[in-house]
């Protein structure tokens, strides 16, 4: 096994392009469980810490152009503000340590549909931009961005610069179901943005699908609702029964399986619970700030 | 490959690592330094807890590449002078430590803690300590030993 | 203090001694990172041993095919059942176990093979070149069928281990209030954190040099002879440092397999289990399926109680009827009850094997017997305290089994104390980490219904049904430096529950020495017995007393000659012989000079006694420990979220010979019992194990850890030296019923299965 450490992003992307064998690796936390536990023996390992550009975020014209090897522990230290729902999320991955080394670009790249990072860079529409030596950068919409269970969009000779989330421009939260209070799993998750702005709600649905996804028919649902009882406008209360609807909505757009952390029947219902929970919460956030 | 770390202010060089190794493995089985533990090499437990440049990091989940050239501090390198650090006295004087399996990654993250944040709430210890399993103790002389190293260190 | 011996000890200097909390002697090598664990071993000239298992519950082995591995350069050996020297066979109450499966392997995760190589990467590659052509079988794996007339035998002659038939009483009797259920316990891990290790170095002899984590030396010396066809002084044991055990080291791991491939390579070997293999190479707590059901009088007391309890002992029989005995025999919990029929069952499948863990077969029977008791309570329309003190036992009261329980049994006071101890205050909900969920930020307080449960329970200390336990400890005095110095060298496994500090503390109480070395733990002095069954501080403790006397009583009779006074005037206190009034009257030096002074004792308890075959009853137990536990839990009854606000108790632990270690003993116990009640359960799914990692496998971390109030009462048992009781198991056993009660207090949902899950709370 050999171990390339490119100290550019220009010769990060040289090196996956000569080395298809290779296995990107930045926080580790993923990649290197797998190598601990043998189950996986890559021809190299392409190390991208040494890249200092992925560890860099810089905000521009509304959006937040986030490195892909800047560390949740970072994220929640200096974003709070700007992607709220992503570092809510942030905090409840692994545990302390984790969160120093683990990165965004390391949950998208491995594209388990339990990453913590998933549903709120659904929820507030955010892009993925890559890159390859050949044909230079492009930018995937992250709903697009998950193809399969552990897939994505990457092409073989592409690595993850950056993904590029729109700078919340309401309240954003972040729920995650785990059977204990700590270092836990998604047994399932939801993550809701709203934008008061645009009068859209932006929703993600974590460890309920082969994919992270959205449930664009609960969105569509509860924005319409608002509009229609004028409470963007007023910001008025939000009726229960439509925070419980828009629960059932969301809950409904789940294709959860039956596994060792939980059953399907319980995902779809914690999601109609928390999606309940996250609009009511997000709201009266909505409301405080009027 | 070769690899040149600074491990507790010393610089160790070993060749012939197999690049798959861990950090973990290397401090362990090439530098001679066992302290840091290797409890489930799949960083859900925190005990291969060391710093790696000024950051508390799980060292099973750190190639060995990528500790080239970095700053290491092991529970080894706690004690300053042969002196134990407050953190360490503490934990020995209220019973913290019984199998202390968990112990050396438990110091380094309570190292931590207390020089970001010297008088920490009870939910603030338990926050940050959430990433270090215990299996003896129930955690409760761990929090004594935390906050009494914490009045110490107040005080001094 | 009067001594079998008739002779006096004075003390005059308080520190370190019995009833003091002095620290712990291995605490700062702990805290530096220089306490040699076994993993930690290392060795010039090493190499690393790694093991083959069976992928499948149940097969046959065609054949086993080892060129292609033997090829893989750095590879030194590979072993497979033919290269057992010895009996291949070990097991801690039956040898039915191969030290490498021979024509059959009966569960997932059985050893097949073994690989030593110059690196463990390199064995790992080697080993999976090994070509094993398996035949799969049909499987046994649901217990309550194995016992069925057509059902696969795992073992001839059948399925059955053990079953412990309970009758006392009329077993016709009736009752105007009845009560029953059915409950399940999942199967519980030790999940201790060092791995599995040991490093085997061949001796000159021809014999082996064997340092490993592990509970119970001789036990482990006996069955390696066995297997490598060697006599004991071939055969010696070191204890290295031990990361927990909590019965998951009492069967063997790496032991003989470490043996093996030192013996055929020439080299020391160094075998370490990573935490997958870990949870596949050692047994499991016993889940549980039982049947219990209680009559009694319209004022709450007790009648009859009818239990029927299967443990599933997976593939090998391990420690599986003793576990029965104790789930038989103290599985109807703290109570009076004159009329019982109980019938225990200890079954093999091919499940992963069973045996020994922290509570051994009281954890789940009080699952059982306590969710009934609170059924009761609310059949009568008492609460669940005025239940237990109705029918708790008293001292002088006979168990089931006919034993009268001779000494205290607080099960009143315990509960009183643990009902009166301050409740917490109502949760912050303004801070998310106070609430179920914590930072996953399920809820702000929305759902959230806070419950009170209770429980109490008891156990035996040590071993039982007429087993001859004893421990050995040799002690030895001399003066060194100018200073007295006592040496203690047992056996007896230190595996973090501070045994080594009790030793310490005892030479001090007895000989008045200050400075107390506690020998290498080995098998170069006699049996300790087992670090298990809470027995080492009572029975361990008890043979170093003993050789702390009889060094004394040779002290006193030398230092009686030397001043020609009789020795019964006489008293030892470190380096000082004192007159009846403590005077003193010449030094330790004076009488000894160079010479020194050792004992080797053999110490036992009263006997116990084998029970009847067919009515359970006799005098089993050496001795019971009581506890009490009340949780307060907050449970988020929308999504089935739980978070232990508070898990108090109280425990009877006859005499605190270290109280702080007494009090981490009690905290670990608790968190154990409440992690069973909550989220630990290995889940197999037709003898697969489908989560062997601390990813699926969850223990509590502090964040899950409530604050808990400790009270600990001392009533002596007059039998024990000092009067200690147990410690380290009743707590395991009365916490995980108290989390169940307060949960379902609170949410009014029966819940007959532990650990609790969400959906269980949900419905959905």
């Amino acid at each position: 096994m050999d171990f390339l450490q490119p100290t550019s992003w220009a010769d990060a992307l040289a090196v996956c392009a000569e080395r298809p064998d290779a296995v990107a690796i930045a926080g580790g936390t993923d990649v290197m469980v797998d190598l601990n536990f043998d189950r996986r023996r890559p021809g190299a390992l392409l190390d991208l810490g040494r890249v200092a550009d992925l560890r860099e975020w810089t905000a521009e014209d509304g959006w937040v152009r986030l490195g892909a090897g800047v560390p949740y522990a970072r994220i929640i230290d200096d974003l709070g503000a700007e992607l709220p729902g992503l570092a809510m999320a942030s905090r409840t991955v692994g545990s302390p340590q984790i969160r120093i080394r683990g990165t965004v670009g390391g949950n998208l790249g491995s594209a388990s549909p339990a990453g913590d990072a998933h549903p709120p860079l659904l929820a507030a529409g955010a892009v993925v931009e890559v890159a390859s030596a050949a044909r230079g950068a492009r930018r995937i919409p992250v709903a697009e961005f998950y193809t399969g269970v552990k897939r994505n969009a990457l092409a073989p000779d592409e690595l993850i610069a950056a993904v590029l989330v729109p700078t919340a421009a309401g309240p954003q939260q972040f729920c995650k179901v785990g059977t204990r209070n700590a270092m836990v799993i998604a047994v399932s998750a939801f993550a809701c943005a709203l934008h008061p702005d645009r009068r859209a709600v932006g929703t993600g649905i974590g460890s309920a699908a082969p994919t992270p996804r959205r449930a664009p028919e609960a969105e569509e649902f509860l924005a319409g609702e608002l509009e229609s009882a004028g409470l963007w406008d007023s910001r008025g209360a939000l009726p229960e029964t439509l925070a419980r609807a828009f629960g059932e909505r969301v809950a409904a757009a789940a294709s959860p399986i039956d596994d060792v952390r939980g059953s399907a029947a319980y995902r779809r219902h914690s999601l109609s619970v928390m999606a309940r929970r996250a609009a009511t919460w997000a709201w009266s956030d909505l409301r405080k700030a009027a | 490959m070769r690899i040149t770390t600074t491990v507790n202010g010393t610089e160790h060089e070993v060749d012939d690592v197999w690049p798959g190794e861990s950090l973990l493995y290397v401090l362990r089985e090439r530098m001679g330094l066992p302290g840091s533990k290797n409890a489930c090499e799949q960083g859900e437990c925190g005990s291969c807890t060391v710093y790696l440049d000024g950051e508390p990091v799980c060292s099973c989940l750190v190639a060995a590449g990528q500790a080239v050239g970095r700053e290491v501090i092991t529970v080894e390198g706690l004690a300053t002078e042969g002196q134990l650090h407050p953190l360490q006295q503490a934990f020995v004087e209220c019973g913290a430590v019984q199998c202390g399996f968990c112990t050396p990654g438990l110091l380094v993250a309570a190292h931590d803690l207390l020089a970001r944040v010297p008088g920490p709430s009870e939910l603030e210890i338990r926050e940050a300590l959430a990433g270090n399993l215990c299996r003896c103790t129930g955690y409760e002389k761990i929090l004594d030993a935390v906050r009494l190293a914490a009045d110490r260190q107040a005080q001094a | 203090m009067s001594t079998d011996t008739g002779t006096r000890i004075t003390a005059t200097t308080t520190a370190g001694r019995v009833g003091d909390s002095p620290l712990r002697p291995d605490g700062t090598l702990k805290v530096t990172g220089e306490f040699a664990y076994a993993s930690d071993l290392w060795h010039d000239d090493m190499v690393w041993g790694v093991t083959l298992r069976s992928p499948h519950p149940h097969a046959r082995i065609r054949g086993i095919d080892i060129t292609e591995a033997l090829t893989v350069a750095g590879v030194t050996a590979v072993l497979t059942a033919d290269d057992v020297p010895g009996e291949n066979a070990f097991g801690l109450e039956h040898a039915d176990q191969p030290v490498l499966a021979a024509e059959f392997v009966r569960y997932e995760g059985e050893p097949v093979a073994l690989v030593a190589a110059d690196h463990p990467e390199t064995a790992r590659r080697a080993a999976q070149r090994i070509r094993v052509d398996y035949e799969v079988l049909p499987a046994v794996t649901d217990p309550r069928r194995a016992m069925d007339d057509d059902a696969p035998a795992v073992h001839r002659p059948g399925n059955l281990v053990r079953h412990l038939p309970l009758r006392r009483g009329n077993p016709a009797a009736r009752a105007p209030v009845v009560v029953s259920l059915d409950f399940e316990v999942g199967m519980q891990d030790q999940a201790f954190l060092g791995p599995e290790s040991g490093l085997a170095v061949p001796a000159e002899d021809g014999g082996v040099d064997l340092y490993v984590a592990t509970q119970w030396l001789h036990v482990d010396q006996r069955q390696i002879c066995l297997a490598l066809g060697m006599p004991p002084e071939k055969v010696r044991l070191h204890l290295a440092g031990v990361g927990g055990a909590f019965g998951g080291r009492e069967d063997l791991s790496v032991h003989v397999h470490a043996c093996l491939l030192a013996l055929r390579t020439g080299r020391p070997v160094k075998m370490s289990y990573g935490r997958e293999e870990s949870f596949f190479g050692h047994v499991h707590r016993h889940p549980a399926w039982m049947t219990y059901e209680f009559g009694a009088e319209r004022d709450g007391s007790l009648v009859y109680a009818r239990a029927r309890t299967v443990l599933d002992g997976g593939a090998y029989a391990s420690s599986t009827a003793a576990v029965v005995g104790n789930a038989g025999t103290l599985g109807l919990g703290p109570y009076r009850i004159p009329n019982v029929t109980v019938d225990a069952y200890g079954v093999f499948t091919n499940n992963p094997p069973c045996g020994a863990m922290r509570g051994f077969g009281c954890v789940q029977t009080a699952f059982a017997y306590e969710a009934l008791m609170d059924e009761l309570a609310a059949a009568v329309g008492l609460d669940p305290v005025e239940i237990r003190l109705l029918n708790g036992m008293r001292e002088g009261d006979t168990n089931i089994t006919g034993q009268v329980v001779d000494s205290a049994a607080p099960v009143a006071e315990l509960l009183q104390i643990v009902r009166d101890m301050p409740m917490p205050p109502p949760a912050d909900t303004s801070d998310i980490r106070a609430c179920p969920g914590a930072v996953c930020n399920t809820t702000h307080g929305e759902g959230v219904v806070r419950g009170v449960g209770y429980s109490v329970t008891y156990k035996n200390v040590g071993f039982s049904e007429g087993f001859d336990d004893f421990s050995t400890a040799r002690v030895r005095l001399e003066m060194a430096g100018g200073e007295a110095v006592a040496t203690v060298h047992t056996a007896a496994a230190e595996v973090g529950q501070g045994l080594i500090t009790v030793q310490q503390q005892i030479c001090r109480t007895e000989l008045g020495v200050e400075r107390v070395v506690v020998h290498p733990t080995n098998t170069a002095v006699g049996s300790s017995g087992s670090t298990s069954a809470s027995r080492q501080t009572y029975v361990t403790g008890g043979a170093v007393k003993a050789a702390c006397e009889a060094v004394r009583a040779v002290v006193l009779a030398r230092a009686a000659l030397f001043l020609e006074r009789p020795a019964a005037e006489l008293g030892l206190d470190g380096e000082k012989i004192v007159g009846a009034s403590g005077e003193v009257l010449t030094g330790l030096a004076e009488v000894l000079g160079d010479d020194a002074v050792e004992e080797t004792v053999e110490y036992r308890h009263r006997p116990t006694h084998a029970v009847d075959p067919e009515t359970g009853q006799g005098a089993a137990h050496v001795q019971f420990a009581f506890s009490a536990h009340r949780a307060v839990v907050d449970v988020d009854v929308e999504l089935g979220l739980v978070k232990v606000i508070a898990l108090d108790t109280a425990q009877d632990v006859g005499k605190a010979i270290n109280p702080d270690a007494v009090v981490g003993q009690i905290h670990g116990g608790s968190a154990q019992g409440m992690g069973l009640a909550l989220m630990e359960e290995i889940v197999v799914t037709d003898g697969h194990v489908r989560n062997p990692s601390f990813t699926d496998y969850l223990i509590p971390t502090i964040l899950d850890m409530p604050s808990m109030q400790v009270k600990v009462l001392e009533y002596a048992d007059p039998h024990a030296p000092y009067g200690v009781r147990g410690v380290g198991e009743p707590p395991t056993i009365s916490s995980g019923p108290a989390v169940a009660a307060a949960i379902r207090a609170a949410t009014g949902k029966p819940l007959r299965r532990v650990p609790i899950r969400p959906e269980h709370i949900t419905g959905t």
